[in-house]
């Protein structure tokens, strides 16, 4: 075996073994470790298929931010397994069918797409920042622009609900 | 991959191992010396001549005391934590330029672990993630001054850090490039400038076009390492030691280590992004007239100089300013330093617009 498809594979079952953990760990805080790890494994992935760029966004934004952000609320929260309520019987069935249906959709993608089997040495600069940045401020240069104004309003939104209703707090 | 490629970079990997961990170790003395002058004492002077094995007689101390562990439901975590913080803290140095060629029985090596061209996308990563080391313990050590340090700490961090990002974004824009090794290159030599009729001759390093920049980045690097006047996290009036109260041992070392660690590198970044790096006046003149290895050597060295300068720097902050308050700290990162660094964003764009750059 090549040392590109060792470090694959084993990508591949942390990825897997930390995904399946985050949903079945009673503790909420090992679930978020674990999923913090199953990140930094897609990360890697990302790293074999020679997109620097889109991996150490990857890292910044779920495993630095996104990540920290939840832990901080889990720990300031503090739940504990003896903490945690049984969910409704309802509630568990609507859970099951949401998440087999999501799954079938995906399958459905994966199933149309077009499967390159290949697996090449990737080379050049495909995923390198300056590539990155030409077509997106070039080929992509409106989808960009209506992503960056969308989060911008979702911004504003999140603080217009965050502040204080001052006229309800003067009756 | 050729056998000489891998034994180059592992041969700077080790070296450079085993100087961040020699300066950190000596950083510790260096700051009890320096608190001794600020403070008009002594300082540690018993442990051999002047008191240089200071640092060896507090690690002997460190390994033989008790390692206490607490009461916790979550023991793995509790030893993961230290471990991460020096993980994360030794990580960086991977990317950093410490020098240029060096020739040496015919084969030439570059003195730099990895010259990617995300490097300093990937000082970033490396420091968001730098925070859970010191989350991790904090929360495992199932103690409220513990938990208290930990959650002020990760709010901290993830606050500077975007003002930090956004401070560095106006330095890429000027050297359009995020390879640590470009950027270093790029602040080779000088710039004349004109100032009524008076030539000089100004060294091309960022500090002079990204002052406000580097001002940004530079209180931002003493919040994420956690130094005085931002050490919330361990604020002794408060919170009896922060996130590291339940700690002891070569636990509570590692922690401690880890914050050194963190100011040698920070200091390493601050002096190749703001202060040229490597390159020193005269750089071309020695390589001319002596050679391309002496001219590297002495790169190198001029390197250390300006971190350890930087290193200074912070113990001299430390000894000389009071700590902030928390919503000080808040109002500072959030609407001080960040509202600045997007102007300066602007600013820069408008500027390099205008001289067609």
């Amino acid at each position: 075996m090549d040392i590109k498809e060792i470090i694959f594979w084993s990508l591949s079952t942390i990825a897997f073994i930390t995904a399946i953990y985050t949903v079945i760990a009673k503790n909420p805080i090992f679930s978020a470790i674990s999923l913090l790890v199953c990140f930094a494994s897609i990360a890697g992935h990302y790293l074999l298929l020679n997109a620097q760029f889109l991996f150490i966004v990857h890292i910044i934004v779920y495993a630095g931010a996104i990540m920290v952000l939840f832990l901080t609320t889990l720990m300031l929260m503090n739940l504990n397994e003896e903490t945690e309520k049984h969910k409704p019987a309802i509630a568990q069935i609507a859970a099951l069918v949401i998440a087999v249906a999501l799954g079938i959709v995906l399958m459905l993608a994966v199933r149309k797409a077009n499967v390159i089997l290949t697996m090449g040495p990737i080379t050049g600069s495909v995923g390198d920042v300056k590539s990155l940045g030409t077509v997106l401020l070039s080929e992509y240069f409106y989808p960009f622009e209506f992503i960056s104004v969308l989060l911008l309003s979702a911004m504003v939104g999140v603080v217009l609900l965050m502040k204080k209703d001052k006229t309800a707090a003067l009756k | 991959m050729e056998s000489a490629f891998l034994i180059e970079k592992g041969v700077i990997i080790l070296v450079v191992f085993g100087i961040t961990m020699l300066i950190a170790l000596y950083s510790t003395f260096a700051e009890r010396v320096l608190a001794g002058y600020f403070q008009d004492r002594l300082g540690p002077n018993r442990a051999g001549p002047g008191g240089l094995l200071q640092p060896l007689a507090d690690g002997v101390k460190m390994f033989t005391k008790e390692d206490f562990i607490p009461d916790t439901p979550n023991k793995v975590l509790f030893i993961l934590g230290p471990g991460l913080a020096m993980t994360t803290a030794l990580m960086t140095s991977a990317v950093i330029p410490w020098g240029r060629q060096l020739t040496l029985f015919g084969y030439t090596a570059t003195l730099q672990a990895a010259d990617i061209n995300i490097a300093i996308l990937y000082v970033f990563g490396v420091i968001s993630i730098g925070v859970y080391g010191i989350m991790i313990g904090g929360w495992a050590s199932n103690n409220k001054f513990s938990l208290l340090g930990a959650v002020r700490a990760s709010s901290q961090m993830i606050s500077y850090e975007v003002a930090m990002g956004l401070s560095m974004i106006a330095v890429l824009m000027v050297s359009g490039s995020l390879s640590m090794h470009e950027i270093a290159e790029n602040q080779h030599g000088f710039i004349d400038w004109n100032w009524h009729g008076h030539k000089f001759a100004w060294p091309s390093w960022y500090v002079f076009k990204q002052p406000l920049a580097f001002l940004i980045f530079l209180i931002c690097a003493f919040a994420e390492t956690n130094r005085t006047p931002f050490d919330l996290p361990e604020c002794e009036s408060e919170l009896v030691g922060g996130y590291h109260t339940e700690y002891s041992s070569m636990k509570l070392g590692f922690f401690l280590f880890a914050e050194y660690v963190n100011m040698f590198i920070s200091s390493a970044i601050i002096a190749i992004v703001f202060f040229g790096g490597y390159n020193y006046p005269g750089m071309d003149w020695v390589h001319n007239h002596i050679g391309e290895n002496m001219a590297t050597i002495v790169g190198t060295l001029v390197l250390f100089a300006k971190i350890f300068f930087f290193i200074f720097f912070y113990m001299w902050v430390r000894w000389t300013v009071p700590r902030f308050r928390y919503d000080q700290l808040m109002n500072l990162g959030w609407k001080i330093l960040m509202p600045l660094a997007i102007l300066n964003i602007v600013i820069t764009g408008f500027v390099l617009i205008a001289t067609g750059a």
